[in-house]
């Protein structure tokens, strides 16, 4: 038997018997699930939900599914990064997916070319100006703009004013919506350049997501700013008393979200070619989702990136898994529902468990 | 007044109706250990708040180190040099041991603002150097201190005090959760100070303690100081009379 003491005091514990990772349970539910739908469709449907099944294609697994499963939850995945370190650090935010169809809207017209076959494009929203055909960075850095400043406000407003993240950022989220529909009255907005339009092709979108996912676990991990999110969120009150400046970090990690949201908006309007004022509804609820299936607790202080990226994983599942099984996409939906509640019970007894096994 | 480290006048709290803290005046001399005592719900712990700042005093004036101080919150207090094991202990649940000790000033490799890079290392290493002064027992740094014992936690907290270099020290009943052992280790960090010259405020409501440690014990009652007292001018009987309110302060402080 490999003990060990690493404490103080010379007390022993056996150092094989560490309580394993929460996320790793999060994975085994992956596992699961995926074995599920393997099972299901194997016995039903005669087809494998995970393997390459044609002759006429190389490879061991289906490698167009996984692309799919990865590559439609990667938008919604870059707003997820922002809101796991809002929630863990003992907030919520409802205005990621608002601020997903303003910046989309505001960004894109920065970013279009000014003739379409020889015509002058008829959806520019700048043509007069001549603010068009302009460099990638501009509208790049319009959205961050936006991003930055929605969250500026949310942050501010939670951490002067006190009234509740919950208050404040569905005050943003209604706003924003209002301000991606009043933008080009309703119109879309088409025609990007193409290096815009290079930002969300392809596999790009699953490239940027998982980057600033290694990113930001890194950040969680090994940065002073971390440290206080996890801080904050466990004892708002003992932090406040251990010197950490509250306000300014609240502010930080509103600000984060709302750049990580504009930056989904980015590559979704870009991936799209196109920018619509109904863009991002209800990703909000999808983030939160993704995060809490990947052990974010919803009471803060507990949860991490990665734990994150495999619910956002979960979820790319069950939508492909439901494709897979050809079912209806309001089963998709309805069942969504039930897994964002499912999720929140499951956060609730792990904490009662906690407390009993202790 | 040079010789005097913590002087405060008139310090007043009130909670709405509630008068926690009435017009209290208190000195602490350099390298003094000072005790002070009373009921549950006497204000002991409320004029703590009000000197570091956690809560902003409704009147009265305080000095420290030599100057009149209005902090604006607990990280001046602390910036200035007091330092406290609060009753509550202000802890974070779901951090690991050294991540409580240097909580609010994490030691750093790089510096980049908000995102500078912790030293892990060196924290871990500091932190188990201050709690073998302590004489705690934990198993292991890494665990999140959410299910530590009641006395482990304390010792997280009075290792944190004895970590960093301070002019004050102030701890609300450090040993109230603590076993033997770990007491006569706490009690000697305490003398240790002592020997260093620090001086340090002490609420306990243990007597022997209390005789044990300090040069002058402080009796509050109902938000208000009604003994102060030299140890060779007293005994644990007199103390006791003055907390209950069998005896009142007023004769005495006049004179
Ligand atoms: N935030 C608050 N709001 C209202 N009343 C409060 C508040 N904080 C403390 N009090 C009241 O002030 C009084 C003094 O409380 P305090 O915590 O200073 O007592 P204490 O002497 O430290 O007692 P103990 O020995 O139990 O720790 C109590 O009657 C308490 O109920
Ligand atoms: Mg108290």
């Amino acid at each position: 038997m490999a003990q060990t003491s690493h404490g103080v005091g010379g007390l022993t514990y056996d150092a094989k018997k560490r309580s394993w990772p929460a996320e790793f349970n999060v994975f085994l539910a992956l596992v699961i699930l995926v074995a599920i739908f393997e099972a299901i469709g194997r016995i039903f449907l005669g087809d494998s939900f995970l393997f390459n099944t044609r002759s006429d294609v190389a490879g061991i697994f289906n490698e167009a599914r996984l692309q799919i499963i990865i590559l439609q939850v990667s938008i919604v995945g870059i707003i997820a990064i922002g809101v796991t370190q809002v929630i863990i650090s003992g907030g919520i935010d409802l205005s990621s997916g608002s601020i997903v169809g303003a910046t989309a809207m505001i960004a894109m017209s920065f970013a279009q070319v000014a003739t379409v076959n020889g015509n002058p494009n008829p959806k520019a929203m700048f043509l007069a100006q001549g603010l068009t055909d302009l460099p990638v960075i501009v509208p790049l850095l319009v959205a961050i703009g936006c991003g930055l400043l929605a969250g500026l406000v949310n942050g501010a407003l939670i951490a002067y004013t006190r009234i509740p993240p919950f208050i404040a950022t569905l005050g943003m989220m209604v706003t924003a919506r209002g301000i991606a529909k009043w933008w080009s009255k309703g119109q879309p907005i088409s025609f990007p350049t193409d290096s815009f339009a290079a930002i969300g092709k392809g596999l790009m979108p699953v490239i940027i997501f998982l980057s600033l996912a290694v990113l930001f676990q890194l950040i969680m991990t090994y940065t002073r700013y971390g440290k206080h999110c996890y801080a904050i969120g466990s004892n708002e009150d003992a932090a406040r008393m251990s010197g950490i400046k509250i306000a300014n970090h609240k502010i930080l990690v509103y600000v984060i979200a709302g750049i990580l949201a504009a930056l989904a908006a980015v590559v979704l309007s870009s991936k799209n070619l196109t920018a619509q004022a109904g863009m991002g509804v209800m990703y909000e609820l999808d983030a939160i989702a993704m995060a809490v299936i990947g052990g974010v607790s919803l009471s803060g202080g507990r949860g991490s990136i990665i734990g994150t990226v495999i619910g956002a994983l979960i979820f790319g599942v069950i939508i492909s898994g439901f494709t897979f099984l050809r079912l209806d996409a309001y089963y998709q939906e309805m069942v969504k529902g039930v897994i964002i509640v499912g999720a929140v019970v499951l956060d609730q007894w792990r904490q009662r468990l906690r407390a009993l096994r202790a | 007044m040079s010789d005097i480290v913590l002087k405060t006048e008139n310090l007043t709290k009130r909670y709405g109706g509630v008068h926690a803290l009435e017009g209290a005046n208190f000195e602490l001399r350099k390298g003094e250990h000072v005790a002070i005592m009373g009921d549950n719900g006497a204000g002991k712990s409320t004029f703590v708040r009000q000197i570091t700042a956690v809560e902003q005093r409704t009147s009265g004036q305080i000095w420290f180190d030599g100057k009149e101080v209005n902090f604006n919150g607990p990280i001046e207090a602390r910036e200035a040099g007091i330092e406290t094991v609060f009753q509550n202990l202000a802890l974070a649940d779901d951090l690991d041991v050294p991540s409580n000790l240097f909580l609010g000033r994490e030691k750093v490799l790089f510096n980049l603002g908000p995102f500078s890079i912790l030293d892990r290392k060196y924290m871990r290493k500091a932190t188990e150097a201050a709690l073998v002064r302590t004489a705690v027992k934990i198993p292991n740094l890494s665990n999140t201190i959410r299910h530590m014992s009641g006395g482990q936690r304390q010792c997280v907290a009075i290792a944190r005090t004895a970590t960093f270099a301070s002019k004050l020290i102030i701890m609300d009943e450090p040993t109230a959760a603590l076993g033997v052992q770990e007491t006569a280790q706490v009690e000697n960090i305490i003398r240790t100070l002592k020997d260093n010259g620090e001086p340090l405020i002490l609420i306990s409501h243990n007597m022997r303690q209390v005789f044990d440690l300090c040069d002058r014990i402080v009796v509050f009652r109902r938000g208000r100081i009604v003994a102060n007292l030299r140890k060779q001018d007293t005994d644990g009987q007199d103390i006791v009379s003055y907390i209950t309110g069998a005896k009142t302060g007023e004769a005495e402080l006049a004179a």
